[in-house]
């Protein structure tokens, strides 16, 4: 019984369906699971899925958003459950994200900030046109373990190097891991700056981010 | 809307068929086939035995033009119609009967044999762009006497498909009629639901071998298809101006459609060609000619007017190597053939005049083919509305790759390149080796190699093939199989 509801949770996913992810979630709820299995073994296998067959070119970036909404439904019902449990989700880590001020490009990033938050993180997307000040506030605030920045023109690209820069000043570099992406970063950029991680494509930065924070 | 090139007016097309008929009926035809000039006359055509030139009224061939079939199917070996040769239906097959083929590693174009022919079908096998199997190359290893049916025999052996073939002597034909027999359980069970269709070439200008003409008789009287395959290179055995060749084009096959017919009315016959404008500088034939598809898409379009099936030669380059040239050549004038509703494209592998196929180049020429059968599926209203509905949930930001539609969509819009074409970032292009379009073609060939699964067959129909097989090698001297 419950091995079926995991399987239909990882279908849910799968079928990028957000209503039936949600009924799931509430199901279990109702049947007594535990929500963090539930998570762990019903919604997150899907997720899985969806991002293998990806990286293997037999499903798209319209399965992986879907896939993303639908995860997001299922934890929009579970999470309020974990708490009410006196549990909290353990997350891999707190992720603060946003394309770079003066860029208002938004696909790239907010597919990254989707997988990393089904990939099991916890998410703040600052969204697009994001002033440094911001970045560094909000890191301090969530106490962040990992900032990301994109820019998609190589005239916004340099506030990445600014962002890095203002960590370093606000004494926070230290414990922070940086990540950029964006059609012109390359790893050489990456490295240039002295950011800690770089991917081609929004599952590369899932894993990237999970070095990042168990190397941590 | 299926989109589509015209080169004729409706008033050009009749000017075309009225010299072709004139030449019938004044120049002649050289038919070297006692029957087939005996079938000519009886029908009213004015037979010069000496000459062997038979003049041919108008009405003859009108005749001919009422008992030919409009439409036919070609089956694959699943009893599925797959391929329809009619209207303005659009397929795609390899190039056929080349001599070389491409060494991949050493770039050398070697005599083909027998394990060229079975890995360029087992690619073609694996690539859903193209919808029939040709008999790519010959097998140099084999005795020219059995070369065409054991051809046939390989891909046979290879393929579920249909398959766009041709024999190289009269009795080969029969033989090759036979083997494909077997697998569609008898003869008449073949011409019920052909596996094949056989490619007949007329000899330019205006001469029906005896094999040519004793092909299309027995063709007629299996009731299997025939592709006739006329090849006027303008300039050299044909007029030079390119409706010249056209005119050319047109009495040559009417002829051999009048032969046909009187054979065997009603059977199923094509309106096909491998035309070739002559290049001056060289004395080649360029397949990759502009030109070359010009005169395809104006003799088509005389053929639909006639209301017949059609074939034409084109997406082959004459360039030596997988490179540039060679894509440009093949995907232009692919492209320019499906957008001739030509039914049957045949070409596609081929380099070097059609004398080398390459499988690298075989899947390379799919992506050009999988585009071109995109552009001619045309523009399609999916939605009630084109894009209201679509804005309905979206403000102003870029939210459409949410939408469901969008998943379910994009798949019916968009035409999925394999990895042989790159889409990717230039960092990922960087990182992934910096490969050109001829290294990842050798990888994807090798995956397709890897992936490909004999098709499922009825064991004593492929013994049954096997042992006919190996009685005529015998015959023409060879005592094993190469494979």
């Amino acid at each position: 019984m419950t091995d079926e509801l995991f399987r239909a949770m990882a279908q849910s996913i799968i079928d990028g369906d957000p209503d039936v992810a949600a009924d799931l979630a509430r199901k279990a709820i109702e049947a007594g699971i535990d929500p963090l299995e539930a998570i762990n073994k019903g919604f997150v296998p899907g997720v899985d899925y969806v991002g293998e067959q990806y990286g293997k070119g037999e499903m798209f970036l319209p399965d992986l958003v879907l896939a993303g909404e639908a995860m997001k439904a299922a934890i929009a019902v579970l999470e309020p459950e974990i708490a009410r449990q006196g549990g909290q989700r353990q997350t891999l880590g707190t992720v603060v994200i946003g394309t770079v001020e003066g860029d208002i490009h938004d696909i790239g990033k907010t597919l990254v900030a989707t997988m990393l938050s089904v990939g099991g993180f916890r998410v703040y997307d600052l969204g697009v046109d994001v002033p440094i000040t911001t970045f560094v506030e909000k890191a301090r605030e969530v106490n962040a373990d990992i900032v990301g920045m994109s820019a998609l023109l190589t005239t916004t690209m340099v506030r990445q190097r600014d962002v890095i820069e203002a960590l370093e000043d606000a004494g926070l570099r230290s414990r922070i891991k940086v990540m950029v992406g964006g059609a012109p970063v390359t790893r050489a950029w990456a490295q240039e700056i002295g950011a800690d991680g770089y991917s081609e494509d929004a599952i590369g930065a899932v894993s990237v981010a999970k070095q990042l924070v168990s190397a941590g | 809307m299926q989109p589509k090139l015209e080169l004729l007016t409706p008033d050009l097309i009749d000017h075309i068929l009225g010299e072709a008929f004139y030449l019938l009926e004044t120049h002649g035809v050289k038919v070297q086939d006692p029957e087939a000039r005996r079938l000519l006359g009886e029908a009213g055509a004015r037979v010069d035995e000496a000459s062997e030139v038979v003049r041919i009224p108008e009405a003859v061939v009108r005749r001919a033009l009422e008992t030919v079939p409009r439409e036919f199917y070609l089956y694959n070996r699943f009893g599925e119609p797959v391929v329809r040769y009619g209207g303005d239906a659009v397929h795609f097959d390899p190039g056929s009967s080349g001599v070389h083929i491409l060494d991949p590693e050493t770039l050398e174009h070697r005599p083909s044999q027998t394990a060229d022919l079975v890995r360029l079908v087992q690619v073609a096998e694996m690539l859903p762009q193209y919808a029939a199997q040709s008999t790519a190359v010959v097998c140099n290893e084999v005795p020219k006497a059995i070369g065409d049916l054991y051809r046939l025999y390989i891909v046979l052996l290879y393929s579920a498909k249909p398959i766009v073939t041709g024999a190289f002597s009269v009795p080969t034909a029969h033989y090759m009629l036979d083997m494909l027999a077997i697998f569609a359980g008898g003869r008449e069970e073949l011409a019920q639901k052909p596996l094949a269709v056989f490619d007949v070439c007329p000899s330019p200008p205006l001469i029906w071998s005896e094999f040519g003409a004793r092909n299309l008789i027995d063709l007629a009287r299996a009731r299997v298809p025939a592709q006739m395959v006329s090849m006027p290179l303008a300039g050299a055995t044909a007029p030079v101006t390119l409706l010249g060749s056209v005119v050319q084009h047109a009495a040559e096959s009417l002829s051999g459609l009048a032969i046909h017919q009187l054979a065997g009315p009603g059977a199923p016959i094509v309106w096909g060609g491998a035309p070739a404008i002559f290049d001056m500088r060289h004395g080649t034939t360029p397949m990759g000619a502009v030109e070359t598809a010009m005169i395809d898409v104006a003799y088509a379009q005389v053929g639909k007017s006639l209301g017949l099936p059609t074939h034409a030669y084109l997406g082959a380059s004459d360039a030596k190597v997988v490179d540039a040239q060679a894509g440009l050549e093949s995907g232009v004038t692919a492209v320019i053939g499906a957008l001739g509703g030509i039914n049957m494209i045949s070409g596609a592998g081929m380099l070097d005049f059609l004398a080398c196929q390459s499988a690298e180049k075989l899947v390379i020429d799919a992506e050009a083919i999988g585009m071109a059968l995109r552009l001619v599926e045309g523009l399609k209203v999916h939605t009630d509305t084109l894009a209201l509905e679509m804005f309905a949930s979206v403000g102003f930001q870029g939210d459409f790759l949410k939408q469901k539609i969008t998943r379910h969509l994009f798949p019916k819009e968009q035409y999925l390149p394999s990895a042989v074409l790159d889409r990717g970032s230039i960092r990922a292009w960087e990182e992934g080796g910096r490969l050109d379009t001829f290294t990842r073609a050798k990888a994807r060939v090798r995956e397709l190699l890897a992936a490909y699964e004999r098709p499922p067959m009825d064991p004593e129909a492929e013994q049954e093939l096997r042992n006919m097989m190996e009685r005529l090698a015998r015959q023409a001297g060879m005592d094993a199989l190469p494979m």
